[in-house]
């Protein structure tokens, strides 16, 4: 596709911009650290965390490998319910009133109730985990699949009326093409949730997993590697993000995000 | 293309001999603020195979209510429609709405063979069919382009392709030139006017432009203010073949002071 020549530029000033305050923050961290003597069990200087992050690297990956198989399987299941939970709501009236409030109930329930009784029902393997990445997941995705097969312009419905076509051809040739931008909206978000959620499921009971080290990691008051796993934590969420936005480019090249201009003749 | 589509059409209406549109007594009222605004009046009209018959008349008469009707999109309130005999009329007809209805999806020339693709013809023996056109409308070199990526010009004409490449005997054109300069829309004229002749489909247009109507058609149908009602069913004695030049010809020029004088209400 065609790019402009400012792009590139644009984009490094962008990522300027974004990681200047970030390393103030971790310099002033540092410094106050270091002066102030604190204790490293209290707060570890950046420098600290670095340093636990490469002398564990090697339980640092054995973890992260498991949080992100939760996180990735869990995200498809949110993904296959979420699509079709949003297309049956979409399809029949009698469904979107019946299932949609309860929807919107299933997101009433507090996590940190419910993830504990998950872990004594289902144990302490993956089932629970997946579960929790599912939960929390399923509801933004079902909701952008409704609102993005429900946004079909009625014109554009007409014309393809107008041509014979069937039920099904308006659904696959109109409306699943229109719900691809709301649906990768929803993933973006999913996709951060994912990774928190898997790692909820982990801190309430797990063999393995990030959040499970967090756990072991503090009670062992080896809080520099409390904070190497949420460095890892952002990392992932962050690296998932990024190739969700990268498949939607990839996906919907005439979906240019900002830029929605929708000429009516 | 719509080739083979013709060849039926010749065949049916040898068997049945009926019009390929036939319109009877129309009337339509939509619901406003709880009551009724009459849109169609009485509207009635035959086009014989072949034909070419356009509808003017002011903003708001109803001309794409109409269209609407005629494509099987609405069923009018009292009165019959029937598309080459029979009142079954969606699948029928090519349709081309009022705005230009691309999908942004898709590039111009997936947007050019979206009724054939609907209709059963393979992707890429469609997109063999609709690249020759391209051409033709000058369109070539925007194939791969994304409708946000034409001007409206374009894009109507990509509407436009659309519509004659969906095929069928009937075409209902909703202001198809509304957008383009004058330049260019005298070169669809004379592209509409020569596809019309080597396929000899019917044409319905709604236009605005009364030159436009005069120049292409058999009959120009004047709708009254809302709601539409035909007050004049003009028919054209300009000899065939029309060319541009024929717009400053005396016959012309006092056709289109009649059909204005139609159209601001003076009765003639
Ligand atoms: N779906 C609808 N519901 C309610 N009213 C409608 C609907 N469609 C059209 N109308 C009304 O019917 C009238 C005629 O509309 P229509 O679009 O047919 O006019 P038109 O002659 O095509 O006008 P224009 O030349 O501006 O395109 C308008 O007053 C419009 O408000
Ligand atoms: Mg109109």
């Amino acid at each position: 596709m065609f790019r402009p020549p400012t792009m590139t530029r644009f984009h490094t000033v962008t990522w300027l911009l974004a990681a200047l305050p970030v390393l103030g923050i971790l310099a002033l961290w540092e410094v106050i650290v270091r002066a102030l003597a604190i204790d490293p069990v209290v707060l570890p200087a950046p420098t600290r965390v670095l340093a636990a992050t490469r002398d564990s690297a090697g339980l640092l990956a054995m973890h992260t490998r498991q949080t992100l198989l939760e996180a990735a399987i869990g995200l498809a299941l949110a993904l296959l319910a979420g699509c079709s939970l949003g297309a049956l709501v979409t399809l029949s009236p009698f469904l979107r009133r019946s299932v949609y409030p309860l929807l919107v109930v299933s997101q009433t329930i507090p996590m940190i109730a419910l993830a504990p009784l998950l872990v004594i029902w289902f144990g302490f393997g993956i089932v629970p985990k997946l579960l929790v990445v599912a939960l929390v997941c399923f509801f933004p995705l079902s909701v952008a699949v409704a609102d993005g097969l429900g946004s079909a312009e009625p014109e554009t419905v007409r014309l393809l009326r107008s041509m014979g076509a069937t039920g099904w051809q308006i659904f696959s040739k109109v409306r699943m093409p229109q719900s691809l931008p709301y649906l990768f909206s929803g993933l973006k978000i999913s996709v951060t949730y994912a990774v928190i959620g898997a790692v909820f499921g982990e801190w309430v009971g797990a063999y393995e997993g990030l959040g499970i080290l967090m756990q072991t990691a503090k009670n062992s008051y080896r809080t520099d590697v409390v904070f190497a796993a949420i460095l890892v934590t952002s990392i992932l969420s962050v690296g998932l993000f990024g190739i969700v936005a990268m498949l939607e480019r990839l996906m919907l090249p005439w979906h240019v995000r900002g830029a929605g201009r929708q000429r009516k003749q | 293309m719509a080739r083979e589509s013709t060849r039926t059409v010749q065949g049916d209406s040898a068997v049945t001999d009926a019009a390929a549109v036939g319109v009877v007594g129309l009337s339509k009222a939509y619901a406003l603020h709880s009551t009724a605004l009459p849109v169609l009046q009485d509207i009635r009209f035959d086009a014989a195979p072949g034909a070419f018959v356009s509808v003017v008349g002011p903003s708001g008469s109803g001309k794409s209510t109409l269209l609407g009707i005629i494509a099987g999109l609405e069923e009018p309130d009292s009165g019959s429609v029937t598309v080459g005999g029979t009142a079954r009329r969606l699948g029928a007809v090519a349709y081309m709405p009022q705005a230009d209805t691309l999908l942004p999806w898709r590039t111009a020339l997936d947007n050019a063979i979206l009724g054939l693709e609907v209709r059963g013809t393979p992707r890429r023996e469609a997109r063999a069919q609709a690249r020759e056109l391209f051409a033709v409308a000058g369109l070539s070199g925007f194939e791969a382009a994304y409708p946000s990526a034409l001007s409206g010009g374009m894009r109507q004409r990509v509407a436009f392709l659309r519509t004659v490449l969906t095929g069928g005997s009937v075409l209902l054109l909703d202001e198809p030139f509304g957008a383009l300069d004058a330049l260019t829309r005298s070169e669809m004229h004379e592209w509409l006017l020569g596809l019309w002749e080597r396929l000899s489909v019917t044409v319905v247009l709604v236009t605005h432009d009364v030159e436009e109507a005069l120049l292409l058609s058999d009959r120009v149908l004047v709708l009254s203010p809302r709601p539409g009602r035909v007050v004049l069913s003009y028919e054209v004695r300009l000899p065939r073949p029309r060319h541009r030049a024929m717009t400053v010809s005396e016959a012309f020029v006092r056709d289109k002071a009649l059909l204005l004088d139609a159209i601001h209400g003076v009765v003639s």
